[in-house]
Protein backbone atom coordinates (compact mmCIF):
# COMPACT_ATOMS: atom_id res chain seq x y z
CA UNK A 1 0.00 0.00 0.00
CA UNK A 2 1.16 3.45 -0.54
CA UNK A 3 2.23 5.47 2.25
CA UNK A 4 2.73 9.02 2.81
CA UNK A 5 5.45 11.07 4.01
CA UNK A 6 3.75 11.39 7.50
CA UNK A 7 3.40 7.60 7.82
CA UNK A 8 5.38 7.19 10.90
CA UNK A 9 4.42 10.30 12.44
CA UNK A 10 0.62 8.95 11.93
CA UNK A 11 1.29 5.74 13.68
CA UNK A 12 3.03 7.92 16.47
CA UNK A 13 0.29 9.98 17.21
CA UNK A 14 -1.59 6.57 18.20
CA UNK A 15 -3.53 6.42 14.26
CA UNK A 16 -6.11 4.04 13.41
CA UNK A 17 -5.14 3.11 9.82
CA UNK A 18 -7.29 2.38 6.81
CA UNK A 19 -6.76 1.03 3.01
CA UNK A 20 -8.30 4.64 1.61
CA UNK A 21 -8.16 4.27 -2.94
CA UNK A 22 -4.56 2.09 -2.27
CA UNK A 23 -3.26 4.52 0.45
CA UNK A 24 -2.89 3.46 4.17
CA UNK A 25 -4.24 6.71 6.08
CA UNK A 26 -5.35 7.50 9.16
CA UNK A 27 -9.26 7.02 9.95
CA UNK A 28 -8.86 8.23 13.63
CA UNK A 29 -6.34 8.98 16.34
CA UNK A 30 -9.54 7.43 18.82
CA UNK A 31 -11.80 9.21 18.71
CA UNK A 32 -13.47 10.69 15.56
CA UNK A 33 -16.39 12.93 17.23
CA UNK A 34 -13.21 14.41 19.27
CA UNK A 35 -11.46 15.34 16.14
CA UNK A 36 -14.58 16.74 14.52
CA UNK A 37 -15.24 19.18 17.52
CA UNK A 38 -11.55 20.32 17.69
CA UNK A 39 -11.50 21.39 14.10
CA UNK A 40 -15.29 23.18 14.64
CA UNK A 41 -14.29 24.48 18.17
CA UNK A 42 -10.65 25.33 18.20
CA UNK A 43 -8.01 23.58 15.17
CA UNK A 44 -6.98 20.31 13.44
CA UNK A 45 -4.90 18.64 10.84
CA UNK A 46 -5.63 16.16 8.53
CA UNK A 47 -2.64 14.75 5.66
CA UNK A 48 -4.13 14.85 2.38
CA UNK A 49 -0.92 14.14 0.67
CA UNK A 50 -2.26 11.50 -0.80
CA UNK A 51 -4.63 13.71 -3.17
CA UNK A 52 -2.87 14.51 -6.54
CA UNK A 53 -1.33 17.57 -7.13
CA UNK A 54 -0.75 18.40 -10.57
CA UNK A 55 1.44 22.36 -12.21
CA UNK A 56 0.14 23.40 -15.61
CA UNK A 57 1.96 25.47 -17.58
CA UNK A 58 2.70 26.86 -21.22
CA UNK A 59 0.68 29.86 -23.38
CA UNK A 60 -1.96 27.65 -24.01
CA UNK A 61 -3.10 26.74 -20.68
CA UNK A 62 -6.13 29.34 -19.73
CA UNK A 63 -7.31 27.68 -22.84
CA UNK A 64 -7.03 24.33 -21.82
CA UNK A 65 -8.99 24.65 -18.42
CA UNK A 66 -11.55 27.13 -20.71
CA UNK A 67 -12.05 23.46 -22.62
CA UNK A 68 -11.66 20.98 -19.77
CA UNK A 69 -13.48 22.71 -16.77
CA UNK A 70 -16.76 24.01 -16.34
CA UNK A 71 -16.10 26.93 -14.60
CA UNK A 72 -14.53 30.25 -16.07
CA UNK A 73 -10.68 29.97 -14.58
CA UNK A 74 -10.80 34.00 -16.28
CA UNK A 75 -12.32 35.19 -13.13
CA UNK A 76 -9.23 34.06 -11.28
CA UNK A 77 -7.00 36.75 -10.34
CA UNK A 78 -2.93 35.78 -9.71
CA UNK A 79 -3.08 33.89 -6.27
CA UNK A 80 -6.78 32.89 -6.78
CA UNK A 81 -8.44 29.55 -6.05
CA UNK A 82 -11.72 28.22 -8.03
CA UNK A 83 -13.96 24.75 -7.39
CA UNK A 84 -14.79 23.90 -10.65
CA UNK A 85 -15.97 20.03 -11.97
CA UNK A 86 -14.46 18.23 -15.07
CA UNK A 87 -17.00 16.79 -17.18
CA UNK A 88 -16.94 14.33 -19.87
CA UNK A 89 -19.06 14.75 -23.08
CA UNK A 90 -22.67 13.63 -21.69
CA UNK A 91 -21.79 16.34 -18.84
CA UNK A 92 -21.27 13.40 -16.86
CA UNK A 93 -18.72 14.14 -13.80
CA UNK A 94 -15.13 12.99 -14.16
CA UNK A 95 -14.11 14.39 -11.36
CA UNK A 96 -14.19 17.97 -8.89
CA UNK A 97 -10.77 20.16 -8.53
CA UNK A 98 -9.56 22.85 -6.95
CA UNK A 99 -7.50 25.39 -9.29
CA UNK A 100 -5.10 27.81 -8.35
CA UNK A 101 -3.58 30.98 -10.65
CA UNK A 102 0.05 31.57 -9.81
CA UNK A 103 0.44 33.66 -12.84
CA UNK A 104 -1.14 34.31 -16.12
CA UNK A 105 -0.82 30.62 -17.77
CA UNK A 106 0.42 29.26 -14.63
CA UNK A 107 -1.85 27.22 -12.72
CA UNK A 108 -1.56 24.55 -10.17
CA UNK A 109 -4.43 21.63 -9.70
CA UNK A 110 -5.32 19.27 -7.27
CA UNK A 111 -7.81 16.05 -7.93
CA UNK A 112 -9.01 13.41 -5.45
CA UNK A 113 -6.26 10.50 -5.00
CA UNK A 114 -8.78 7.84 -5.89
CA UNK A 115 -9.44 9.57 -9.41
CA UNK A 116 -5.72 10.21 -10.18
CA UNK A 117 -5.49 7.60 -13.23
CA UNK A 118 -8.59 8.39 -15.08
CA UNK A 119 -7.84 12.70 -14.68
CA UNK A 120 -4.09 12.11 -15.35
CA UNK A 121 -5.22 10.17 -18.74
CA UNK A 122 -7.98 12.74 -19.35
CA UNK A 123 -5.54 15.70 -18.68
CA UNK A 124 -3.24 13.83 -21.04
CA UNK A 125 -5.71 13.15 -23.88
CA UNK A 126 -7.23 17.01 -23.82
CA UNK A 127 -4.03 18.57 -23.58
CA UNK A 128 -2.32 17.45 -26.68
CA UNK A 129 -4.08 20.01 -29.03
CA UNK A 130 -2.85 22.80 -26.52
CA UNK A 131 0.51 24.13 -26.10
CA UNK A 132 0.77 23.14 -22.18
CA UNK A 133 2.00 20.77 -19.95
CA UNK A 134 1.15 19.01 -17.60
CA UNK A 135 3.88 17.92 -14.64
CA UNK A 136 3.01 15.74 -11.34
CA UNK A 137 4.24 16.48 -8.19
CA UNK A 138 4.13 13.42 -6.17
CA UNK A 139 6.81 14.56 -4.01
CA UNK A 140 4.69 17.79 -3.00
CA UNK A 141 2.99 16.55 0.91
CA UNK A 142 -0.17 18.47 1.55
CA UNK A 143 -1.41 19.54 5.25
CA UNK A 144 -5.15 20.78 5.80
CA UNK A 145 -5.00 23.11 8.91
CA UNK A 146 -8.42 23.90 10.03
CA UNK A 147 -10.46 25.21 12.44
CA UNK A 148 -11.26 28.77 13.80
CA UNK A 149 -8.15 29.08 15.38
CA UNK A 150 -5.97 27.41 13.02
CA UNK A 151 -4.69 30.62 10.77
CA UNK A 152 -3.23 31.61 14.54
CA UNK A 153 -1.41 28.42 14.97
CA UNK A 154 -0.23 28.40 11.62
CA UNK A 155 1.29 31.91 11.95
CA UNK A 156 3.37 30.60 15.32
CA UNK A 157 4.86 27.82 13.37
CA UNK A 158 5.58 29.38 9.89
CA UNK A 159 8.78 30.96 9.13
CA UNK A 160 8.32 34.68 9.91
CA UNK A 161 8.14 35.94 6.20
CA UNK A 162 6.23 33.30 5.24
CA UNK A 163 3.46 34.58 8.49
CA UNK A 164 3.69 38.10 7.75
CA UNK A 165 2.50 37.00 4.67
CA UNK A 166 -0.42 34.97 5.44
CA UNK A 167 -1.64 36.78 8.43
CA UNK A 168 -2.95 39.04 5.20
CA UNK A 169 -3.93 36.47 3.25
CA UNK A 170 -7.66 35.90 2.01
CA UNK A 171 -10.56 33.26 2.10
CA UNK A 172 -9.88 31.23 -1.63
CA UNK A 173 -6.46 32.72 -2.18
CA UNK A 174 -3.00 31.53 -1.96
CA UNK A 175 0.48 32.34 -0.79
CA UNK A 176 3.08 31.08 -3.70
CA UNK A 177 6.70 31.56 -2.14
CA UNK A 178 9.16 28.93 -2.25
CA UNK A 179 8.67 26.07 -0.30
CA UNK A 180 5.74 27.48 0.77
CA UNK A 181 2.22 26.79 -1.06
CA UNK A 182 -0.49 27.62 0.94
CA UNK A 183 -4.29 27.62 0.16
CA UNK A 184 -6.64 29.61 2.21
CA UNK A 185 -8.99 26.47 1.55
CA UNK A 186 -10.00 23.43 2.73
CA UNK A 187 -13.37 21.25 2.88
CA UNK A 188 -14.82 21.33 6.40
CA UNK A 189 -16.57 24.37 6.35
CA UNK A 190 -14.30 26.60 8.63
CA UNK A 191 -11.78 29.18 8.12
CA UNK A 192 -8.16 27.54 7.88
CA UNK A 193 -5.36 26.33 5.08
CA UNK A 194 -4.23 24.03 3.04
CA UNK A 195 -0.72 23.78 3.18
CA UNK A 196 1.86 22.43 0.08
CA UNK A 197 5.13 21.53 1.26
CA UNK A 198 8.50 19.84 -0.40
CA UNK A 199 7.78 16.53 1.63
CA UNK A 200 11.04 16.80 3.13
CA UNK A 201 9.74 19.72 4.98
CA UNK A 202 6.41 18.21 6.17
CA UNK A 203 7.42 15.76 9.50
CA UNK A 204 9.01 19.36 11.04
CA UNK A 205 6.15 21.55 10.31
CA UNK A 206 3.93 18.50 11.39
CA UNK A 207 5.45 18.35 14.33
CA UNK A 208 5.34 22.12 15.11
CA UNK A 209 1.70 22.26 14.59
CA UNK A 210 1.73 18.94 17.22
CA UNK A 211 3.36 21.74 19.84
CA UNK A 212 0.97 24.29 18.55
CA UNK A 213 -1.95 22.13 19.95
CA UNK A 214 -3.25 21.34 16.57
CA UNK A 215 -5.14 18.01 16.74
CA UNK A 216 -4.23 15.20 14.57
CA UNK A 217 -7.66 14.52 12.13
CA UNK A 218 -8.10 11.10 10.43
CA UNK A 219 -10.39 11.09 7.18
CA UNK A 220 -13.24 9.68 9.49
CA UNK A 221 -13.74 13.62 10.73
CA UNK A 222 -12.76 14.76 7.89
CA UNK A 223 -15.91 12.92 6.44
CA UNK A 224 -18.12 13.84 8.48
CA UNK A 225 -17.18 17.93 8.50
CA UNK A 226 -17.52 18.14 4.57
CA UNK A 227 -20.81 16.41 5.11
CA UNK A 228 -21.88 19.04 7.70
CA UNK A 229 -20.83 21.76 5.10
CA UNK A 230 -22.88 20.60 2.75
CA UNK A 231 -19.46 19.79 0.46
CA UNK A 232 -19.51 16.89 -1.93
CA UNK A 233 -18.07 13.91 -2.52
CA UNK A 234 -16.48 13.01 -5.69
CA UNK A 235 -17.85 9.12 -5.76
CA UNK A 236 -20.91 9.15 -3.80
CA UNK A 237 -22.18 12.37 -4.04
CA UNK A 238 -21.31 12.80 -7.90
CA UNK A 239 -19.95 10.69 -10.25
CA UNK A 240 -20.05 10.00 -14.07
CA UNK A 241 -23.88 9.42 -14.45
CA UNK A 242 -24.78 12.93 -12.76
CA UNK A 243 -24.06 16.07 -14.45
CA UNK A 244 -23.63 18.84 -12.10
CA UNK A 245 -26.63 20.38 -12.71
CA UNK A 246 -28.45 17.67 -10.93
CA UNK A 247 -26.40 17.89 -7.95
CA UNK A 248 -26.71 20.77 -6.65
CA UNK A 249 -23.27 22.04 -8.83
CA UNK A 250 -25.05 24.18 -10.82
CA UNK A 251 -23.43 27.23 -9.70
CA UNK A 252 -20.10 26.28 -10.73
CA UNK A 253 -21.06 25.90 -14.07
CA UNK A 254 -20.39 28.99 -16.36
CA UNK A 255 -22.56 30.75 -18.35
CA UNK A 256 -20.57 32.66 -20.88
CA UNK A 257 -18.74 31.00 -23.13
CA UNK A 258 -20.32 27.44 -23.33
CA UNK A 259 -17.74 25.93 -24.86
CA UNK A 260 -16.15 23.40 -22.65
CA UNK A 261 -16.28 19.66 -22.55
CA UNK A 262 -19.50 18.43 -21.61
CA UNK A 263 -21.58 22.01 -22.05
CA UNK A 264 -23.41 20.52 -25.37
CA UNK A 265 -25.34 18.12 -23.00
CA UNK A 266 -25.67 20.21 -20.32
CA UNK A 267 -27.41 22.54 -22.86
CA UNK A 268 -29.49 19.67 -23.63
CA UNK A 269 -30.26 18.55 -20.19
CA UNK A 270 -31.69 22.32 -19.74
CA UNK A 271 -33.78 22.25 -22.71
CA UNK A 272 -35.15 19.11 -21.57
CA UNK A 273 -35.68 19.98 -17.92
CA UNK A 274 -33.63 18.95 -15.20
CA UNK A 275 -35.47 16.51 -12.95
CA UNK A 276 -33.35 16.22 -10.08
CA UNK A 277 -31.55 17.90 -7.45
CA UNK A 278 -29.61 17.88 -4.25
CA UNK A 279 -30.93 18.53 -0.70
CA UNK A 280 -29.98 18.22 2.88
CA UNK A 281 -32.18 15.65 4.69
CA UNK A 282 -31.76 15.52 8.83
CA UNK A 283 -33.65 12.49 10.33
CA UNK A 284 -36.48 13.41 12.90
CA UNK A 285 -36.30 10.00 15.20
CA UNK A 286 -33.44 7.97 16.29
CA UNK A 287 -31.50 6.00 13.85
CA UNK A 288 -28.64 7.06 11.19
CA UNK A 289 -28.79 7.85 7.84
CA UNK A 290 -26.33 6.11 5.51
CA UNK A 291 -25.47 6.33 1.49
CA UNK A 292 -27.80 4.43 -1.05
CA UNK A 293 -30.85 4.62 1.36
CA UNK A 294 -33.94 5.57 -0.31
CA UNK A 295 -36.32 8.37 -0.12
CA UNK A 296 -39.87 8.56 -1.19
CA UNK A 297 -42.27 10.91 -0.60
CA UNK A 298 -46.13 11.72 -0.47
CA UNK A 299 -46.78 11.49 -3.81
CA UNK A 300 -44.59 9.06 -4.31
CA UNK A 301 -41.65 10.90 -5.63
CA UNK A 302 -38.35 9.07 -5.12
CA UNK A 303 -34.66 10.46 -4.13
CA UNK A 304 -31.22 8.65 -2.71
CA UNK A 305 -29.52 9.52 -0.28
CA UNK A 306 -26.06 10.06 -1.59
CA UNK A 307 -23.74 10.83 1.84
CA UNK A 308 -25.43 10.28 5.73
CA UNK A 309 -23.79 10.06 8.97
CA UNK A 310 -24.59 11.41 12.15
CA UNK A 311 -23.89 15.09 12.86
CA UNK A 312 -21.25 15.25 15.53
CA UNK A 313 -22.62 18.72 15.89
CA UNK A 314 -26.16 18.79 15.52
CA UNK A 315 -26.30 15.40 17.42
CA UNK A 316 -28.71 14.13 14.34
CA UNK A 317 -28.12 11.77 11.66
CA UNK A 318 -28.20 14.17 8.59
CA UNK A 319 -27.59 13.09 4.85
CA UNK A 320 -27.11 15.49 1.18
CA UNK A 321 -29.76 13.24 -1.23
CA UNK A 322 -30.16 13.63 -4.85
CA UNK A 323 -33.95 13.71 -5.49
CA UNK A 324 -36.89 14.35 -7.68
CA UNK A 325 -37.21 18.21 -8.50
CA UNK A 326 -40.53 18.59 -7.44
CA UNK A 327 -39.98 16.45 -4.11
CA UNK A 328 -42.80 17.07 -1.73
CA UNK A 329 -42.30 18.00 2.06
CA UNK A 330 -43.63 14.75 3.86
CA UNK A 331 -40.84 12.87 2.85
CA UNK A 332 -39.84 9.20 4.48
CA UNK A 333 -36.21 7.32 4.42
CA UNK A 334 -36.45 3.55 4.03
CA UNK A 335 -34.03 1.89 6.94
CA UNK A 336 -33.61 -1.57 7.33
CA UNK A 337 -37.61 -2.80 7.91
CA UNK A 338 -38.76 0.80 8.88
CA UNK A 339 -39.81 4.04 7.19
CA UNK A 340 -38.82 7.23 9.09
CA UNK A 341 -39.41 10.76 8.72
CA UNK A 342 -37.22 13.16 7.52
CA UNK A 343 -37.04 16.98 7.38
CA UNK A 344 -35.79 18.71 3.78
CA UNK A 345 -33.26 21.18 4.40
CA UNK A 346 -31.26 23.78 1.78
CA UNK A 347 -27.26 22.36 2.32
CA UNK A 348 -25.08 23.30 4.25
CA UNK A 349 -26.09 21.86 8.16
CA UNK A 350 -23.02 23.72 9.79
CA UNK A 351 -21.02 26.53 9.04
CA UNK A 352 -18.09 28.81 10.74
CA UNK A 353 -19.07 26.82 13.72
CA UNK A 354 -22.74 27.60 14.13
CA UNK A 355 -25.14 24.60 13.52
CA UNK A 356 -28.18 26.02 10.94
CA UNK A 357 -30.84 23.57 11.06
CA UNK B 1 -4.38 -6.45 22.74
CA UNK B 2 -7.89 -5.91 23.11
CA UNK B 3 -9.36 -7.13 26.92
CA UNK B 4 -11.53 -10.86 26.38
CA UNK B 5 -12.95 -11.24 30.44
CA UNK B 6 -11.82 -15.10 30.73
CA UNK B 7 -15.08 -16.23 32.42
CA UNK B 8 -17.50 -15.15 29.15
CA UNK B 9 -17.65 -16.90 25.97
CA UNK B 10 -17.71 -15.36 22.55
CA UNK B 11 -19.00 -15.65 18.75
CA UNK B 12 -16.81 -14.87 15.60
CA UNK B 13 -19.29 -12.44 14.90
CA UNK B 14 -17.70 -10.45 18.06
CA UNK B 15 -20.57 -10.75 20.43
CA UNK B 16 -19.81 -12.15 24.24
CA UNK B 17 -22.16 -14.15 25.90
CA UNK B 18 -22.19 -14.14 30.08
CA UNK B 19 -23.82 -17.06 31.66
CA UNK B 20 -26.39 -15.23 34.83
CA UNK B 21 -26.41 -16.72 38.04
CA UNK B 22 -30.61 -17.55 36.78
CA UNK B 23 -29.24 -19.44 33.93
CA UNK B 24 -29.94 -16.70 31.28
CA UNK B 25 -27.60 -15.12 29.61
CA UNK B 26 -25.93 -11.69 28.82
CA UNK B 27 -24.83 -10.47 25.61
CA UNK B 28 -23.10 -7.28 23.95
CA UNK B 29 -20.31 -6.68 21.71
CA UNK B 30 -16.41 -7.15 22.59
CA UNK B 31 -13.69 -4.40 22.76
CA UNK B 32 -11.99 -5.18 19.90
CA UNK B 33 -15.81 -5.00 18.49
CA UNK B 34 -16.31 -1.85 19.57
CA UNK B 35 -12.98 -0.56 18.85
CA UNK B 36 -13.32 -1.43 14.53
CA UNK B 37 -16.81 0.22 14.57
CA UNK B 38 -15.08 3.95 16.46
CA UNK B 39 -17.61 5.79 18.16
CA UNK B 40 -20.73 4.33 18.43
CA UNK B 41 -23.84 6.76 18.08
CA UNK B 42 -27.00 4.77 17.62
CA UNK B 43 -27.92 1.58 19.00
CA UNK B 44 -31.14 -0.51 17.55
CA UNK B 45 -32.24 -2.47 20.49
CA UNK B 46 -33.58 -6.34 19.63
CA UNK B 47 -37.43 -6.75 19.85
CA UNK B 48 -38.41 -8.98 22.89
CA UNK B 49 -39.29 -12.09 20.84
CA UNK B 50 -37.80 -15.66 19.91
CA UNK B 51 -34.70 -16.22 18.13
CA UNK B 52 -32.28 -19.01 16.64
CA UNK B 53 -28.87 -18.97 16.83
CA UNK B 54 -27.50 -16.40 13.90
CA UNK B 55 -30.47 -14.38 13.09
CA UNK B 56 -29.95 -10.63 13.13
CA UNK B 57 -31.60 -9.03 16.19
CA UNK B 58 -30.44 -5.45 16.23
CA UNK B 59 -28.16 -2.90 15.07
CA UNK B 60 -25.00 -0.77 16.50
CA UNK B 61 -23.93 1.95 14.71
CA UNK B 62 -20.58 3.62 14.71
CA UNK B 63 -20.41 7.27 13.10
CA UNK B 64 -18.67 5.64 10.36
CA UNK B 65 -20.63 2.48 9.63
CA UNK B 66 -23.61 0.21 10.75
CA UNK B 67 -23.15 -3.17 12.05
CA UNK B 68 -26.17 -6.05 12.82
CA UNK B 69 -25.84 -7.64 15.99
CA UNK B 70 -26.92 -11.64 16.21
CA UNK B 71 -28.58 -13.06 18.77
CA UNK B 72 -25.24 -16.03 19.68
CA UNK B 73 -27.80 -19.02 21.09
CA UNK B 74 -31.22 -19.93 20.63
CA UNK B 75 -33.89 -18.84 22.97
CA UNK B 76 -36.46 -15.46 23.93
CA UNK B 77 -34.79 -12.20 24.35
CA UNK B 78 -36.40 -10.79 27.91
CA UNK B 79 -34.29 -7.72 28.37
CA UNK B 80 -32.25 -5.03 26.59
CA UNK B 81 -30.05 -2.42 27.70
CA UNK B 82 -32.49 0.90 27.71
CA UNK B 83 -29.73 3.09 28.68
CA UNK B 84 -28.27 2.68 25.54
CA UNK B 85 -30.89 4.39 24.16
CA UNK B 86 -29.79 7.92 25.09
CA UNK B 87 -26.26 6.92 26.14
CA UNK B 88 -24.93 4.21 22.79
CA UNK B 89 -21.28 5.81 23.58
CA UNK B 90 -21.20 3.11 27.07
CA UNK B 91 -20.74 0.40 24.47
CA UNK B 92 -17.37 2.41 23.70
CA UNK B 93 -16.51 3.07 27.47
CA UNK B 94 -17.49 -0.26 28.87
CA UNK B 95 -18.17 -2.88 26.58
CA UNK B 96 -18.05 -5.75 29.10
CA UNK B 97 -20.18 -3.70 31.64
CA UNK B 98 -22.55 -0.71 31.13
CA UNK B 99 -22.36 -1.47 27.45
CA UNK B 100 -24.66 -4.61 27.54
CA UNK B 101 -27.27 -4.49 25.15
CA UNK B 102 -29.68 -7.43 25.65
CA UNK B 103 -30.73 -10.58 27.68
CA UNK B 104 -32.17 -14.11 27.00
CA UNK B 105 -33.70 -16.94 28.35
CA UNK B 106 -32.21 -19.87 26.49
CA UNK B 107 -33.92 -22.75 25.09
CA UNK B 108 -30.44 -25.34 25.18
CA UNK B 109 -27.94 -25.02 27.73
CA UNK B 110 -25.78 -27.66 25.16
CA UNK B 111 -25.54 -24.28 22.71
CA UNK B 112 -23.30 -23.04 25.28
CA UNK B 113 -20.50 -25.66 24.58
CA UNK B 114 -19.84 -24.55 21.15
CA UNK B 115 -19.50 -20.85 21.82
CA UNK B 116 -15.50 -19.91 21.99
CA UNK B 117 -13.56 -19.78 25.15
CA UNK B 118 -11.56 -16.42 25.98
CA UNK B 119 -8.30 -18.36 24.60
CA UNK B 120 -10.00 -19.30 21.12
CA UNK B 121 -11.76 -16.10 20.83
CA UNK B 122 -8.50 -13.95 21.48
CA UNK B 123 -6.74 -16.32 18.80
CA UNK B 124 -9.40 -15.50 16.49
CA UNK B 125 -8.70 -11.92 16.53
CA UNK B 126 -4.81 -11.59 16.81
CA UNK B 127 -4.35 -11.40 13.19
CA UNK B 128 -6.66 -8.73 13.23
CA UNK B 129 -4.78 -6.15 15.80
Amino acid sequence: MKKTHLHQAHLDAGAKMVDFGGWDMPINYGSQIEEHHAVRQDKGMFDVSHMTIVDLVGPESEKFLLKILANDVRKLGDGKALYSTMLNESGGIIDDLITYKRADNNYRIVVNAGTREKDLAWFEKQINAFDASITERPKVAMLAVQGPHAIEACLEVLPSDISKKLASLKKFSCLDETDYFIGRTGYTGEDGVEILVPQELVIELWNKLLQADVKPCGLGARDTLRLEAGMHLYGQDMNEEITPLECGLGWTVRKEDFNFIGADALSTQRDKGITKKMIGVVLGERGILRHNQELVDENGLTGIITSGSFSPSAQVAIGMAIVDKNMGENVKVKIRKKELNVKCIKLPFVRNGKVLI
Amino acid sequence: MSYVPDNFKYVESHEWIEVLDNGNVRIGITEHAQNALGDIVFVELPEEDTYAIGDECGVVESVKTASDIYTPLTGTVVAVNDALEDAPELINENPYDDGWIFEMSIDDANELKDLMTAEEYRNSIEDEE
